[in-house]
């Protein structure tokens, strides 16, 4: 999960017990069923507003946060054309992060409250960031499957309703095609290579296995649903169908290559259901709540961005210029 | 905090705050617009922050010309851009009243065909 849709019960209830203006509400939820979009200065119900805030919000800090982990083999980089190719991927990755929060921005939350509730850990960001790249390999995996994740998610989430969020995404998934592609050649480089070159990229899968299961999000059974934003096309797939329809695509791409997952029940069903032994869910909610191997690190090397660059915003700032909420 | 990353051990630590940081700091918005080839429309494709027009320019040209064609790019101050609220959205229906103004309203094929038998004209 990218930018998380899961209820707690509290919200959930929420969703279901906020009172709206039938009519208005009537023409919102016909216009979504037309297939038409949501746009900023339409009216919408409040948990609209604030599900795809939080939603988009997500999203965005998980673009600024992604781009640590990979950024950490930029000065080490094999050759010149991956250290190029993986400077230009982290670059995309942070605008994606400045797209997104646009998007967010036009819904009513400024940018810097954002980026206020990331550093204060109000607002959280996908898992997988939570997880150190080790070696070369790490890059080659997380180019790869972790963006390989994050099209499958992201594809799903730009046939949603919320106009500059749609189109927001389809601008990234164009960009991000670039990076799978370029991930997956520097998956079979090393997959091709040398027999050392095969064991750290068979390492890095072995670590990277369980945080890429826990990507979509706790199974359908044990996350708080709301028909609502189903219906409201906020939630286009469950955490379920998204997970599987990833293994469908990338499981025989490793495969293929002779290297194996950590999972000796990773396996298709014949009914075309990926099964997998239990990833251990409170592991998930141990990283998602701050006790992962990286968090305190990612969160520090942003509140140094913001500590360090702090001069340079206020230098810039003109108070005689009046904010006002993007158009689009 | 020993990382990974040897840029992320060379930081300084006593620049790294504990929390609130950003107060109203926020940049104003610009629209920003992209025209691909020469001859082609500009585009509107998003946003910016900036507090001036050189500095959107610079930053549009980063996000919106990182790849692909790009012959120039235009902003424009969000609050500089005026628009019609989006429930008006009605007043560009078009009314079955207008149809004068469309190519398909004007149909001739039935009255020439209708003449020619009548005036036995042959080409
Ligand atoms: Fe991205
Ligand atoms: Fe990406």
């Amino acid at each position: 999960m990218y930018g998380s849709t899961n209820l707690t019960e509290e919200e959930a209830k929420r969703m279901n017990t906020t009172v709206e203006d039938p009519e208005k509400l009537q023409q919102f939820e016909d216009r979504i069923a037309r297939g038409e979009k949501i746009e900023p200065g339409d009216w919408m119900p409040t948990e609209y507003r604030k599900q795809l805030i939080r939603m988009i919000e997500q999203h965005a800090h998980s673009e600024i946060v992604g781009a640590l982990p990979e950024g950490t083999w930029i000065t080490r980089a094999p050759n010149f054309r991956r250290k190029l190719a993986l400077i230009a991927k982290v670059q995309d990755e942070v605008g994606h992060g400045q797209l997104l929060y646009s998007a967010a921005e036009t819904l009513g939350k400024t940018r810097e409250q954002m980026l206020d509730d990331l550093l204060n850990g109000k607002s959280k960001y996908s898992n997988v960031f939570n997880y150190p790249a080790k070696t070369w390999a790490d890059i080659a995996v997380i180019g790869f499957l972790v963006d390989g994740a994050a099209i499958v998610n992201q594809t799903i989430n730009s046939k949603g309703s919320y106009g500059p969020y749609c189109r927001a995404l389809e601008r990234i998934c164009y960009e991000e095609s670039f990076h799978l592609k370029q991930g997956h050649d520097n998956v079979v480089y090393l997959a091709t290579g040398t027999k050392h070159q095969r064991a750290i990229l068979q390492d890095a899968i072995n670590r990277w296995y369980r945080p890429l299961i826990h990507f979509f999000g706790p199974p359908d059974k044990m996350s708080a649903h709301s028909e609502k934003l189903m219906k409201w096309k906020v939630k286009l797939a469950s955490n379920d169908d998204m997970r599987n329809q990833f293994l469908d695509m990338y499981v025989p791409k490793i495969l293929e290559l002779d290297i194996t997952f950590p999972d000796p029940n990773l396996r298709k069903n014949s009914d075309g259901i990926w099964e997998f032994s239990d990833p251990d869910w409170d592991e998930f909610k141990r990283v998602i709540n701050g006790d992962g191997p990286c968090n305190k690190e990612r969160l520090e090397v942003r509140r140094y961005a913001e500590e360090a660059g702090r001069w340079v915003r206020q230098a810039l700032m003109n108070p005689s210029e009046k904010y006002k909420v993007p158009l689009a | 905090m020993s990382s990974l990353d040897p840029r992320v051990n060379r930081l300084d630590k006593k620049k790294i705050s504990e929390g609130e940081v950003h107060t109203n700091t926020h940049l104003i918005t610009w629209e920003v617009f992209h025209q691909e080839k020469r001859g082609k429309q500009p585009v509107h494709v998003g946003i910016v922050h900036a507090s001036t027009p050189e500095m959107a320019l610079v930053l549009a040209k980063e996000q919106y010309a990182r790849r692909g064609k790009t012959t120039n790019l235009w902003v424009a101050k969000t609050t500089d851009v005026y628009t019609f609220a989006t429930e008006d959205e009605d007043i560009f229906e078009t009314t079955p009243e207008k149809t004068f103004r469309e190519p398909a309203a004007y149909k001739v094929r039935d009255r020439i065909e209708k003449f020619q038998n009548q005036n036995k004209v042959e080409i």
